[in-house]
């Protein structure tokens, strides 16, 4: 199965993200991808209590989860990728390719960046950055839920 | 006498404020519960309003969900304040109840609650 999802939240591991795409994509099971996350114990087992125990969730550095990725898409079950910001999720992109889409799901507002949607608020630099991306030929669709509809890079600006 | 505890009701949409606003019809006590919305906000900014909503002092902080970015917000701001707990599924018999006994400590209140709420779900 190929991975279904990669997803920038920077919620990472909450509702709509188990509930919302992983119930209709049948996900089986969730890499969260930051380094942070994967240094601390206290915010892995937080994370862990927020998914079913039918669906594993692995947690992993940016190069480790390069250096998986070929074998997760070739996993029987279907995958879901989650990065908390768009650069990780570049950075996953160059090192591990070929990522098809990426889907921008939850990108909230900090000093610096301006709202493009209603839960999508980037930087000029990310904006460059997922520019960039899409010249390789990534699609870059904001949605956050399957229900809604998906929203070109082109409305991001 | 202690500082009454303060209940923080931190929960997805809209639903805090409604539940706050439920109570206080029932209790008539419009002070002792602070709404908290996830609307709009990644995993810094409802961290924010929930430290805003708590204070200094102490408080049972009241979760919608036993995870997602409601619950790690909270789990974050009691890591390192034994006077700040945190109870989950929150519904409003324990809410009515926390209302009656801001006066003790916050983890007895916190047990409190979570007893009552539980014992609130009943199969009929």
């Amino acid at each position: 199965m190929p991975i279904r999802l990669y997803r920038v939240d920077d919620r990472l591991v909450h509702g709509q993200v188990v509930i919302g795409w992983g119930k209709p994509l049948g996900i089986g099971f969730i890499v969260l991808v930051d380094d942070a996350v994967q240094a601390s114990e206290w915010e892995r087992e937080l994370y862990r209590m927020g998914v079913p125990p039918e669906v594993e969730l692995i947690f992993a550095g940016v190069q480790e989860a390069a250096d998986h990725l070929p074998g997760w898409r070739a996993d029987a079950r279907n995958g879901l990728v989650l990065t908390a910001d768009i650069g990780t999720m570049a950075d996953l992109c160059r090192a591990a390719p070929p990522v098809p889409r990426v889907n921008l799901g939850g990108i909230h507002h900090k000093p610096g960046r301006s709202l493009r949607l209603p839960y999508v608020y980037l930087t000029g630099e990310e904006l460059e950055l997922l520019q960039g991306l899409a010249k390789t030929g990534v699609e870059i669709t904001a949605q956050d839920l399957p229900t809604t509809q998906p929203v070109g890079l082109e409305a991001l600006r | 006498m202690s500082e009454p505890v303060r209940g923080i009701v931190v929960a997805h949409g809209e639903v805090a404020q409604a539940l706050i606003d439920a109570a206080a019809r029932i209790s008539g006590e419009t002070e002792g519960l602070v709404a908290v919305s996830n609307n709009e906000c990644g995993r810094d900014e409802i961290a924010r309003r929930l430290e805003e909503a708590a204070g200094d002092g102490p408080a049972v902080i009241f979760v919608d969900m036993p995870c997602g970015s409601c619950f790690f917000a909270a789990m974050g701001l009691s890591r390192d304040r034994p006077a700040v707990r945190v109870v989950t599924g929150v519904n409003l018999p324990m809410l009515l109840d926390f209302l009656h006994h801001r006066s003790l400590p916050p983890a007895d209140g916190a047990i409190r609650a979570a007893e009552k709420g539980a014992d609130a779900i009943r199969k009929t």
